[in-house]
């Protein structure tokens, strides 16, 4: 137990005993090199394939929108043909809803940090965790297919509103690629969800109680039950839309005395939630990242959490808020419905400043991602706010408005996403990231992000639907449309700075175990962990145990507290 | 092209609406100042009454996001700044303070009542946008969507766009109620004016109804907004306000026109009037016609 000895010596980096390591590993006859990346069961081996294959989505994507962004640099663009652009933006936002942002949640950092957050040695089901990623490898491969067949890729938007997604206008294989594709990574998702349940609610570590849990813990709690609740129903659809396509049935299709709508309804009733569970994972990284670098404790971890699950309850009830102009749904119901939601999200973004509030507040690369979300977020957010709004949503539906308001989200998402790389990612690799890098990349991609979609909102004001390849009716448009280029190409070249620091990094800066005086049960053990993540682990007593351990003085203080709890110091073996 | 110019529509001068104005003010009070010189942020003013409506609430919603908004972005630059140390001393710690009950609960329900104050005007709009007021049979316009263009139905004769360089307004008159029969043929499309402040879907299988009342006479750009496959792009129409005596004779024109063609043959009514409202060129990039 040499390893626990030494972790008991404090902040500081410990010596990496790795004859102990290499002893460790050939106990569990885990193999190495290629071996282990095809074979492994281990969270932290599966996590990883997942964050790597998540990013290369996530350049692809990218990739694909500044494609879409140079078409629309001049009005009548021939930079594609119509037919392509088309395939670009359905391909572009398939891959980044699909297969960079949720599988980044909750298959890469999830999954690898959930389990250290709460002391498991593991997932629950290691084999259903490996599945999970060879079945969303699989989806995504399916995908990229669409681009090689005769007809191109999907090109109904990634919405696939029926019925133009049957059979008689989207004959294509693609069509079929983009379903069968949704098809595996919808059950990869669901195999993960039940996994994070599992995990969080059986494999938590004495004393590790639930309002112990770390927020990232809590809220990523939350995003699987949502998980389990919602892709079902996408699945579900998804099945019935392929029956439409090739045997005879019509669901979807008037003709059959089906209903068009009804996809619609399925799709957002997944929809919505899903986009929570894009957003909530990351919620958690923020709150982690801004309390260790304002070396406070979540100021309100309660509320923080009752914020989360009604988030989440909400989220459920809110799906027809996409169909306003439809004119089938019932608008007050699901107008105050979706306002509610702007409730925990405010409760959430004023606890984020009162944890900042007085405390020694560290602008690093991590902390500089989680400030720049706070401020894209609370744009996307309030945007969000009028299309609750029956009445504006009528005119600012399916127009840039809409396109700027969700990029806000996202874009405030990915910058959530990079901030949980810069703060995890030495405890995973044990490796540093390169800071003045990541301040590079943090302020490129924050102008990026603001510059492409501040003159979005103007042009959908202006009346420019999404989704078109040309605005030759409207040249004075392009203005605006270079200006949201220039901010495109911006994220473009933070991006290429981000992976010059992944190479730059490579094994530069040894990080410790705890190098950023962090507070959860994670920065307790070595970095990277070894195979089941813990040798030993401190006396859990709150949420931040790690903290507590280091900083035995100072106790969290509720307000009008002044006296520092009492409390005991012993150690817990494993 | 925005609009510079509102009719003041039907407001009545002096003590007639005097005490409606006091209501509307203590209700509406940042709603009424619109009528002044508050900007629309960016939006069209609305060309039709309950356009103009959707513009006063947009600029209500305005205001407050911007009063949060920038409340909020205040408090998160100035925390982050403030208490920004630039070393990071390891045996430091600031006070670890946490849970504040009053404040908690202060930002937990002033929210809570500005959501049910935008819900009330959100209510209130909404149901004078989406009202179906009673119209006469010549203010009834069908209108059905199709890959990729447009088919307006008067009594007694249609006309049919093409998704491009043809353009054949849809005709309603200047003050008056119209009621729009949306259908698809096809897929879903989206009927969009943006001058209007309005779109609907034109779903399959589905009949939607609404009413546009016009205020003012000129040509106005339509688009559809929900993406209809290869050339969604091109999915334009022009609307076309003008005064009810000449929409009027514009009908019986039509009408007359129309019977003559089935009765010589059975074929498509060629529209006359020509618009010099959309810059019309050939070349659309791979697209037909």
């Amino acid at each position: 137990m040499t390893d626990f000895a030494v972790g008991l010596a404090g902040v500081e980096t410990i010596e990496h005993d790795v004859e102990h390591d290499a002893e460790h590993v050939h106990e569990h006859l885990e193999p190495t090199g290629i071996l282990k990346w095809l074979t492994s069961t281990d969270h932290k081996v599966i996590g990883m394939s997942y964050t790597i294959t998540s990013l290369v989505m996530f350049v692809i994507g990218g990739f694909l929108a500044e494609l879409i962004r140079i078409q629309l640099t001049s009005p009548n663009a021939t930079f594609v043909s119509f037919a392509e652009y088309n395939q670009l933006f359905t391909m572009h936002g398939s891959l980044m809803i699909y297969l960079f942002v949720g599988p980044f949640a909750f298959g890469g950092l999830a999954n690898i940090i959930v389990p250290l957050q709460i002391g498991a040695p593991d997932m629950a089901f290691p084999r259903l965790n490996a599945l999970s990623y060879w079945l969303y490898l699989s989806g995504a491969i399916t995908m990229l297919l669409g681009f090689v067949v005769a007809g191109g890729a999907a090109d109904f938007g990634w919405v696939g509103y029926a019925p133009l997604s049957n059979a008689i206008y989207s004959p294509g294989a693609g069509a079929d690629l983009w379903i069968a594709a949704l098809l595996l990574t919808g059950f990869s998702a669901i195999f993960t969800g039940v996994n994070l349940c599992a995990t969080i609610f059986y494999l938590r570590a004495p004393g590790m109680t639930m309002f112990r849990m770390p927020i990232f813990t809590w809220n990523m709690l939350a995003t699987g039950i949502l998980i389990l609740l919602a892709f079902p129903v996408l699945t579900a659809g998804l099945i019935m839309l392929y029956c439409d396509r090739h045997f005879g049935t019509h669901i979807f299709t008037v003709q059959g005395g089906g209903v068009p709508v009804l996809w619609q309804h399925i799709f957002w009733f997944w929809g919505h939630p899903e986009v929570y569970i894009l957003a909530l994972p990351f919620f958690g990284v923020v709150t982690e990242v801004i309390s260790v670098f304002s070396k406070k404790p979540v100021f309100g971890y309660k509320g923080m959490v009752f914020a989360t699950i009604t988030i989440a309850a909400l989220s459920l009830g809110v799906w027809a808020h996409h169909m306003f102009t439809t004119g089938v749904v019932l608008l007050p119901f699901f107008s105050i419905m979706s306002l509610l939601i702007a409730v925990p999200t405010g409760i959430k973004i004023f606890n984020w400043i009162g944890t900042m509030w007085g405390g020694h507040v560290r602008f690093t690369a991590a902390m500089l991602f989680a400030i720049g979300f706070l401020i894209t977020f609370l744009i996307g957010g309030l945007t969000g706010i009028y299309l609750a709004s029956p009445p504006l949503d009528f005119f600012t539906h399916d127009t840039y408005f809409v396109v700027a308001h969700f990029h806000s989200v996202v874009l405030a998402l990915v910058m959530g996403g990079m901030a949980g790389l810069y703060y995890w990612g030495p405890k995973i690799t044990g490796y540093l990231l390169d800071e003045r890098l990541g301040k590079i990349q943090f302020w490129t991609f924050f102008i990026g992000a603001n510059l492409m979609v501040m003159p979005q909102y103007e042009l959908g004001l202006l009346g420019m639907p999404r989704r078109v390849a040309s605005y030759i009716q409207d040249p004075e448009w392009a203005t605006l449309n270079r200006w949201a280029t220039a901010g495109a190409v911006l994220m473009g070249i933070s991006t290429i700075f981000f992976l010059v620091n992944v190479v730059y990094s490579w094994k530069r800066y040894p990080a410790g175990d705890n190098p950023w005086d962090a507070q959860t049960l994670e920065w307790f053990t070595t970095s990277p962990p070894p195979h089941h993540n813990y040798y030993a682990l401190p006396p859990i007593r709150s949420e931040r145990p790690t903290w507590d351990y280091h900083h035995p003085d100072a106790k969290s203080l509720a307000h009008g507290d002044h006296t520092p709890r009492v409390e005991v110091h012993d150690e817990v073996p494993v | 092209m925005p609009l510079q110019a509102r009719r003041t529509g039907d407001a009545g001068p002096g003590t007639r609406s005097r005490r409606r104005w006091g209501a509307a003010l203590l209700v509406l009070a940042p709603f009424a100042l619109s009528g002044c010189s508050l900007s629309t942020f960016g939006a069209y003013p609305g060309a039709t009454k309950t356009g103009h409506t959707t513009t006063q609430l947009w600029q209500g919603f305005t205001i407050g996001a911007i009063a949060v908004g920038g409340i909020t972005l205040a408090l998160i630059i100035y925390a982050a700044l403030r208490y920004r140390v630039k070393t990071h001393e390891p045996g430091t710690a600031p006070r670890q303070t946490q849970y504040h009950l009053p404040m908690e609960i202060t930002y937990t329900v002033i929210p809570i009542i500005i959501v049910f104050v935008l819900f009330a005007f959100t209510v209130v709009v909404e149901n004078a946008v989406t009202a179906l007021p009673a119209v006469s049979k010549d203010n009834t316009i069908g209108v059905q969507a199709y890959q990729w263009g447009w088919r307006f139905s008067y009594p007694g004769f249609t006309i049919a766009t093409q998704t491009t360089n043809d353009a054949k307004p849809l005709e309603m008159p200047e003050g008056e109620n119209v009621r729009i029969v949306l259908t698809s043929a096809d897929v879903v499309h989206g009927f969009y004016i943006r001058a209007f402040n309005f779109s609907r879907y034109a779903l399959p299988g589905v009949i939607n109804q609404f009413t546009f009342n016009a205020q003012q006479t000129g040509t106005f750009f339509g688009q559809c907004t929900q993406l209809c496959g290869l050339y969604h792009s091109l999915m334009w129409f022009e609307v076309k306000v003008v005064t009810p005596t000449a929409y009027v004779e514009w009908l019986a024109v039509q009408k007359a026109q129309a019977a003559k063609l089935s009765a010589s043959a059975a074929g498509q009514v060629v529209q006359q009037e020509t618009s010099a409202g959309i810059p019309i060129r050939p070349d659309y990039g791979g697209g037909t016609n």
